[in-house]
């Protein structure tokens, strides 16, 4: 290939891949902006906040505990070595609300909610249901979008928080009831050590990841290529985006608010 | 023009006219230079080789897709610039029907019929209910209202959504492959549907097809598309009586069950 092809070639990637992004980032700017202009669909956002956040609920109190509980045995067994066991509720705490509680439950509910998101807006793509929307004058991403990332920042917070506070009950069951820390320091621990400066990030975090999740999920499913295998592609790609990009800010957020 | 020349011979006047409509798909020249005028309270029905760009005109007429060049004029409306908000009245001008039928599947047939209604209009509840019987029985699905778009046969879903965009009384219906995947038996049928629709509401129709020639009986005009151009265009005596090879290709493909009808270049 001759050098002026290449260089062809290459800039139209360029150019494709900043089209797409800017794609992808007024994809963010409307849904969130379309949550304040009417019309308002309240039925829509119970609807979402339903299916994102009440019935993920069992799935992250589940992992809230076995999260609490590893935390208990792993953390009881360092600190028992220092001689420092009585800070086993404070580093069990802060680990949680600091870190696992927003990033674990992210996760989980991007697999849960995010994938099936995806997929059902690939779908509603792929069978003209999204230009049926259009075509009755009613806007898609109004509609279908914004109740989803309205549902997930409503969510995304309080199921972190319910992750956190069953994730340092488990750690307490493990740390005090089975591996015999005393009992007293786990929550006087917690109480004289943790501020709401850790608590503000934590939840810092998880309103990001929430609206990361409903973004990268929706405009993955809604950009679906309308057929079987772009719906497929789409759900799959829509759920490690997701988690690549939680992670990433996990670590910005906590350089910026450390 | 031949525009002119129909009206002045007492022709009904157009609903749209398209005019040297260009769209591309990347490097792809899907519309090329496309003119066509869709007479009002008449059935056209647009018919051509399988991605000759049907789909994609339709869609420029409903307004989904924006044209590289060229006007589209929608009872006088250039709509090609319009904003999305004068789009929008526009739009509330026809109905259309897809060609997968595109109801919403989490909702029942009577929910999908009375969507627009729900959506767009203030009617009251009962009000609602009563339009959206009607337009259920005018299409032969009265009492299945209940019923999910899963649990219904193909062309009950076509009837479905031809209810739902008939609910708000449009005065323009659009219609991508109405009776594709049908028998012949519910093929007859559902062009029976159309045209009474059409008396009944007074409709302009613009109806893309693949049941040639069985379509030809309901239609008043037919235009015949090839490479994303209009070939040959009139009333169907007219396309019919036409000493056209391509076309001549394209209906003896179509008899033989040529369902690609690939071979029309040149
Ligand atoms: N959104 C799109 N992006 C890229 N190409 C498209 C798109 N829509 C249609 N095309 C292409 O345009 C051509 C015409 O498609 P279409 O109008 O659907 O054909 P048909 O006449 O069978 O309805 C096809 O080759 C198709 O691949
Ligand atoms: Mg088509």
């Amino acid at each position: 290939m001759s050098i002026a092809g290449l260089i062809e070639r290459i800039g139209a990637l360029v150019i494709d891949g900043i089209t797409d992004l800017g794609d992808f980032v007024l994809f963010l700017i409307y849904s969130l902006l379309y949550i304040f202009l009417p019309p308002y669909k309240p039925r829509l956002w119970i609807r979402q906040i339903r299916i994102i956040g009440a019935e993920s609920i069992l799935l992250i109190g589940l992992i809230g505990a076995f999260t609490g509980m590893v935390l208990g045995l792993q953390g009881y067994n360092t600190l028992h070595r220092f001689g420092a066991a009585g800070a086993l509720g404070t580093l069990v705490a802060l680990a949680l609300v600091r870190e696992l509680g927003p990033v674990l439950a992210a996760l989980m509910v991007a697999a849960r909610a995010g994938s099936a998101m995806a997929a059902e807006l690939g779908s509603m793509q792929a069978t003209e249901q999204v230009d049926a929307l259009t075509v009755m004058a009613i806007n898609p991403v109004q509609y279908l979008v914004s109740p989803r990332m309205l549902a997930g920042i409503v969510s995304f917070p309080l199921l972190t928080t319910i992750f956190d506070v069953i994730g340092i009950y488990g750690g307490f069951v493990v740390g005090v009831g089975l591996m015999g820390a005393s009992k007293g320091p786990y929550f006087s621990g917690i109480a004289s050590n943790m501020d709401s400066h850790d608590i503000a990030i934590g939840l810092w975090k998880s309103l990001v990841f929430g609206v990361i999740v409903m973004w990268v999920c929706c405009y993955k499913g809604y950009n679906a290529e309308r057929m079987a295998t772009g719906v497929s592609r789409a759900t799959t790609e829509a759920v490690v985006l997701s988690s690549v990009l939680i992670l990433a800010f996990d670590y910005i957020i906590g350089a910026i608010l450390i | 023009m031949a525009t002119n020349a129909s009206t002045s011979n007492g022709m009904p006047p157009n609903e749209i006219e398209v005019r040297d409509l260009c769209r591309r798909f990347g490097r792809q020249e899907v519309l090329r230079h496309l003119d066509l005028e869709i007479a009002q309270a008449q059935i056209t029905t647009i018919v051509g080789p399988s991605g000759c760009g049907k789909t994609v005109l339709l869609k420029h007429l409903n307004l989904l897709l924006r044209p590289d060049s060229g006007t589209i004029t929608i009872e006088g409306v250039e709509v090609t610039r319009l904003g999305n908000r004068a789009l929008d009245a526009v739009r509330e001008k026809f109905g259309m029907l897809f060609q997968a039928g595109a109801l919403f599947d989490s909702m029942s047939v009577f929910d999908n019929v009375a969507f627009p209604l729900v959506e767009k209009t203030n009617l009251k509840s009962d009000e609602i209910t009563a339009r959206v019987n009607e337009t259920l029985a005018a299409v032969g699905l009265d009492g299945m209202g209940d019923k999910y778009p899963s649990e219904m046969s193909g062309g009950m879903q076509k009837r479905a959504a031809l209810a739902r965009a008939l609910v708000r009384r449009p005065r323009i219906l659009m219609l991508d492959e109405p009776t594709t995947g049908l028998d012949p038996t519910r093929t007859g049928a559902i062009h029976e549907l159309i045209r009474s629709t059409q008396k009944n509401f007074d409709l302009t129709v613009v109806m893309v097809s693949h049941d040639v020639p069985a379509v030809f009986q309901i239609s008043d005009r037919v235009a015949f598309l090839n490479h994303g151009e209009t070939h040959l265009h009139g009333t169907v005596e007219e396309v019919m009586a036409a000493e056209d090879a391509v076309f001549k290709r394209f209906l003896a493909g179509r008899a033989a069950g040529d369902d690609d009808g690939a071979s029309l270049a040149g």
